[in-house]
């Protein structure tokens, strides 16, 4: 199963290298990775989604706990969240396919950021599932370049993670 | 306050936290400190020959003290030939401080002369690593340094310094931080009350219980803790390789060994067994052979500090998160306040099947090897040195079937006093640890078991011992071949002996010790083994190297077959269960 880990870290040189390092060494997965500063300028928050079977996944977690580095982490797959990732995908479009471009990009609520007369380059935000579906619903021979951040995620309701 | 440059901060911070000794070796990026080492007095310095040396003289230093042992090294190769010696650390869970000076901040990532990413390079092997950024941090990274390594699982922690960081003539105010902590490290120190009852629940319940104590019981002081606890309830005590000597060899109640060479008793009786009390130990390969046929009918209760070591091989029925010293006690209370007391019939029965067992196969019930041929046998020089030494002496040992042998026939009945490189199995490792051993207690008795082949992993060092008169018995268990290597090629490869055979290219170990100053005995007969083993003990002040030529044909035995179970052994060359 698929688990999105979101985790505070100390925001130190090295720390992301020590979480990427654990993943490798142990062969685990990380299928997607972002990391980014949070409100706490002495923290980071790295979010990552893998794959394993439940003792796996149990390790992973025990694993990065361990890494002196790692302050705080919670598995969002456990409870209720929120997931969104963000994909930047540039599109030839010339002739009928700037209309085509453009009623799907509208059906998956996505925006045309940048135009040129044959470039189409759209943002569009939601789960990997719905940008996935995105990427299928238009002609592949179209695509020129896919760009995606990597899930974020984040707890619904009043559930944090912080110190 | 008084004000000192970061090289003499690092070497006063060293002092305030306890050291009184080092061991390294100097190079460019590390001149500043060794000037500052220079200036004082109190810390002691050992030069070593070669920087895995001086890891490994560290690592032994650490075994036997239970402090912190600590190795200087300068940038680039004396970096990286430190690494086995922190790897062989972290794979044992010993307390390290490992500073290794670096090119100055500028020239970090041009390449510069004797540049290596120590950090990166190091990464995967320490259990926390620091570059010092500014002198002033030096103190506090020092102390978090010393924290993180012996608190918690115990393990290496690396210090990288920048020669700017050193700077003679740039001076700071110093002051030696009282304690320190850190937000995100405080290892569990009690076991889960709810989870310790639950445990004595299930063990004075049990009918054929098997206490599995390992390392952690050695590291986490635990020992006099858990002969109490294996008395109160009278169940029989395996360890592991890394847990020999934390239940006395000797005692009734002890099987020895388990795994792969473990005895036949312990690892049938572990077959057999419906309850498991692990104790510090980590279900390593080389104990369980096929996990999926692990003991069976047991159900297994696991106290370890380290939370990723439970259920990570054998899935534990109780876990118990805690220190050795502090869970054990809870569990003496919880069973002294238990109603139910251990079935005494069903023991009793589980004994005498123990001691049936122990009959058949025990290494110490009969002899089991073959004593009618003219040759020495391995085995016999281990029971010649326990008995030369009382049983008493600290016993190092590198990698293979000497280390077996002596993991199986020298009885220990003290915590650290065996020292071996059990997780990582690094030749080379036995000489150089023997050093620290013997340079922490200077009066005791340190031997060195090793091997023709691994003894010259890290032969240099017999200069070391003479420049600090390290008066360390090495015992040579010499068969002129890779004994274990050769043993896998006998059972798997048809006694193909590719690559495992020095072929009459041996040096004269007793002239090579002559050579530097030190003595040589070579035994060769049987009836000279006993006579020439005193005799290397009576040279109390020399370093001796006693080069036995032992049977090249013998294996170690017990031997699991693998895949298979904990009962599935060969007993011999030709005989398995």
């Amino acid at each position: 199963m698929r688990h999105i880990i979101s985790v505070l870290v100390e925001n130190e040189p090295g720390a992301l290298s020590r979480i990427v390092g654990l993943f490798s060494q142990r062969s685990y997965n990380i299928e997607t990775l972002n990391v980014a500063p949070t409100e706490d300028e002495t923290l980071s928050r790295v979010t990552l989604t893998t794959t394993g079977s439940d003792e796996v996944i149990e390790q992973i977690i025990k694993h990065l706990n361990k890494l002196i580095d790692v302050v705080k982490l919670v598995d969002l797959t456990e409870g209720l969240h929120l997931e969104r990732e963000l994909l930047l995908i540039k599109l030839k479009a010339t002739g009928e396919m700037r209309g085509e471009i453009k009623r799907v990009a509208d059906i998956f609520r996505g925006q045309i950021i940048d135009v040129t007369q044959a470039i189409f380059t759209v943002q569009l935000v939601g789960t990997s599932d719905k940008l996935d579906a995105f990427i299928e619903a238009v002609d592949p021979a179209t695509i020129l370049e896919v760009v995606r951040s990597g899930v974020s995620g984040i707890a619904r309701g009043e559930k944090r993670l912080s110190l | 306050m008084e004000l000192l440059s970061g090289g003499e901060m690092l070497i006063r911070a060293l002092r305030d936290e306890g050291v009184e000794c080092i061991f390294g070796y100097p190079g460019g990026t590390a001149l500043h400190i060794y000037d500052a080492i220079f200036k004082q007095e109190e810390i002691r310095h050992v030069l070593v020959r070669h920087e895995q040396a001086a890891a490994h003289a560290a690592d032994g230093y650490a075994r036997s003290t239970g402090r912190t042992g600590v190795v200087l090294v300068t940038s680039g190769p004396g970096a990286t030939n430190a690494i086995t010696g922190i790897a062989t650390a972290y794979m044992d869970s010993i307390p390290m401080l490992v500073l290794s000076a670096q090119v100055p901040t500028e020239k970090i990532g041009e390449d510069a002369f004797q540049e290596t990413d120590m950090i990166g390079v190091s990464r995967p092997i320490v259990k926390h690593s620091f570059t010092v950024r500014s002198p002033e941090e030096i103190p506090l990274i020092v102390k978090k340094a010393f924290h993180i390594a012996s608190t918690g699982r115990p393990g290496p922690v690396v210090i990288d310094i920048p020669k700017n960081m050193t700077t003679p003539n740039e001076r700071y105010e110093y002051a030696y931080p009282e304690s320190v902590k850190l937000r995100s490290y405080s290892p569990s120190l009690k076991g889960h009350a709810g989870q310790i009852k639950k445990a004595v629940d299930l063990l004075v319940q049990a009918k054929r219980p098997v206490i599995y104590a390992g390392g952690g019981v050695v590291s986490g002081s635990g020992s006099e803790l858990l002969i109490r606890l294996a008395q109160m309830l009278n169940y029989p005590v395996t360890t592991t390789l890394m847990g020999l000597g934390c239940y006395p060899g000797s005692d009734r109640q002890s099987l020895g060994m388990l795994g792969m060479h473990g005895t036949f008793e312990a690892n049938t009786a572990m077959h057999h067994s419906d309850l498991i009390l692990a104790v510090g130990a980590r279900f390593d390969d080389r104990v369980t052979n096929t996990p999926s046929k692990f003991c069976p009918s047991a159900k297994i209760l696991h106290i370890d500090i380290d939370p990723t070591s439970i259920s990570k091989i054998v899935e534990a029925d109780v876990p118990i998160v805690g220190m050795v010293e502090n869970v054990l006690p809870q569990m003496i209370a919880a069973l002294q306040a238990s109603e139910i007391q251990p079935d005494e019939t069903a023991l009793a029965e589980w004994w005498s099947q123990i001691d049936e067992w122990r009959g058949r196969h025990g290494l110490h019930t009969a002899v089991r090897y073959n004593t009618e041929g003219d040759l020495i046998m391995p085995q016999e020089v281990i029971q010649e040195l326990y008995r030369a030494t009382d049983g008493k002496a600290y016993v190092t040992s590198d990698v293979g079937q000497h280390q077996m042998f002596a993991a199986q026939y020298y009885k220990f009945d003290q915590p650290r006093r065996w020292i071996n490189s059990g997780g990582l199995g690094t030749m080379g490792f036995g000489f150089p640890s023997a050093m620290g051993v013997q340079y922490a207690h200077r009066d005791a008795v340190v031997a060195c078991v090793t091997g023709e082949g691994s003894i010259q992993m890290c032969i240099q060092e017999l200069s070391t011992c003479t420049q600090y008169h390290l008066p360390i018995k090495i015992i040579i268990l010499n068969n002129q071949a890779l004994g274990m290597v050769k043993q896998w090629q006998d059972i798997h490869y048809e006694g193909r002996y590719s690559e495992s055979l020095y072929e009459d290219s041996l040096p004269d170990f007793v002239k090579l010790a002559e050579a530097y100053g030190h003595i040589g005995i070579r035994v060769e007969r049987r009836e000279d083994l006993a006579e020439k083993m005193r005799e290397c003990f009576s040279h109390k002040d020399k370093l001796v190297i006693l080069d036995v030529q032992v049977d090249p044909t013998e294996h170690v035995y017990p031997m699991h077959v693998a895949p298979g179970s904990m009962r599935d052994m060969w007993v011999g060359k030709a005989e398995r269960t």
